[in-house]
């Protein structure tokens, strides 16, 4: 019997497929976000005010994803700007061969924002690379405040906490500061925005750093 | 549950690997899962047996060596095992930490029977 070395990571493959997509991301200018967080956290809505807010000229284009249906994509496709939507026919997350399936009919140099959403799913998504500048996880007060410390995966790896549904603070026992203090157990350095899709509450503060985001990526880029 | 496509991509690897090892049989594959990896042991063990099950791969182990969030004090240098970034270090009490690992999902090795002439690609 023999013992031999290996390490190396599971998800090799994808980790691969993912930092090709990085690469094709980078030449083209292109920020892309992974947004994950259970279900019905408010993902589709957000995208949709963002959306919204943004002039027809941003080149953003969006990827949607869900175990069924086309119903997130017509929703995001009202406001003309490119939308895919990627089902997975029972796999709980996206993985780096759907995005770059997903992309391959569209010109990268045509998008400087991809936005992506992942399935709803605090677990698994968070186990895989998309080639993503940065996760973002999206929390919704209508769930428990200590979701960061059940799913400390998710929250570690995510740069921006987005806590949804604000309006209805009032109407439920969601103790905001708590739950804000245990994303920042699980990841001190979290940035933290508190929206609500309803009243747009907090979405200047959202834009801003998608703003601020996409200005360090502009800054990053070599000038030609 | 993504444990199944998980356990699917060791046996993947293991697949490729067998080509090293001409006549010899793996019996045993490491894996190390962190605490931050999103991955339960019990669910890719159940799922890695499942996989196995009849096929040529048998018989085939995991052994699962899971990994908590380490921390390496920035004061005094101590590595510790914490669950948290606001921990204290054991050793000074300082909270000033470093993130040493605990997110690792890896094929850490084999065990091959009659593999001592691996081809050793």
């Amino acid at each position: 019997m023999e013992r031999v070395p290996l390490e190396r990571k599971v998800l090799s493959e994808n980790d691969r497929i993912a930092a090709g997509l990085r690469a094709r991301f980078a030449e083209h200018n292109i920020l892309c976000l992974n947004l994950i967080s259970s279900p019905g956290s408010g993902k589709t809505s957000l995208l949709e005010r963002t959306l919204e807010s943004f002039d027809r000229s941003e080149r953003v284009a969006v990827l949607t994803g869900d175990i069924q249906t086309e119903n997130d994509a017509k929703r995001l496709a009202r406001f003309g700007f490119p939308v895919k939507q990627i089902t997975t026919g029972g796999t709980c997350h996206l993985d780096a061969r759907m995005i770059e399936r997903a992309l391959l009919d569209w010109r990268l140099e045509d998008i400087d924002l991809l936005l992506i959403e992942n399935v709803g799913n605090l677990v698994c998504p968070s186990s895989y690379d998309l080639g993503e500048a940065a996760k973002l996880v999206v929390l919704s007060v209508t769930e428990g405040e200590d979701k960061p410390l059940k799913y400390p995966s998710i929250f570690f790896k995510s740069e921006l906490l987005i806590l949804n549904k604000i309006d209805l603070l009032p109407y439920v026992p969601f103790d905001i500061a708590a739950a804000e203090e245990n994303s920042r157990r699980v990841h001190r350095d979290m940035d933290i925005v508190r929206v609500s899709c309803q009243t747009r509450e907090g979405m200047t503060e959202w834009l801003a750093w998608l703003d601020r985001k996409r200005e360090s990526l502009r800054a990053a880029a070599p000038a030609f | 549950m993504h444990e199944m496509g998980i356990a699917n991509s060791v046996l993947d690897a293991i697949r490729a690997e067998t080509r090293r090892f001409p006549g010899g049989h793996i019996y045993k594959v490491g894996v190390r899962i962190g605490e931050l990896a999103g991955v339960d042991p019990d669910a890719m063990s159940f799922c890695f047996e499942a996989l196995v099950r009849g096929t040529e791969l048998e018989p085939l182990a995991l052994e699962i060596e899971y990994c908590p969030r380490r921390y390496q004090c920035r004061a005094c240098g101590h590595s510790y095992a914490a669950a948290r970034e606001d921990s204290v270090c054991p050793e000074c009490g300082v909270t000033e930490s470093q993130f040493l690992g605990g997110d690792e999902l890896e094929l850490a090795y084999l065990e091959v029977e009659n593999g001592a002439r691996a081809a050793g690609t």
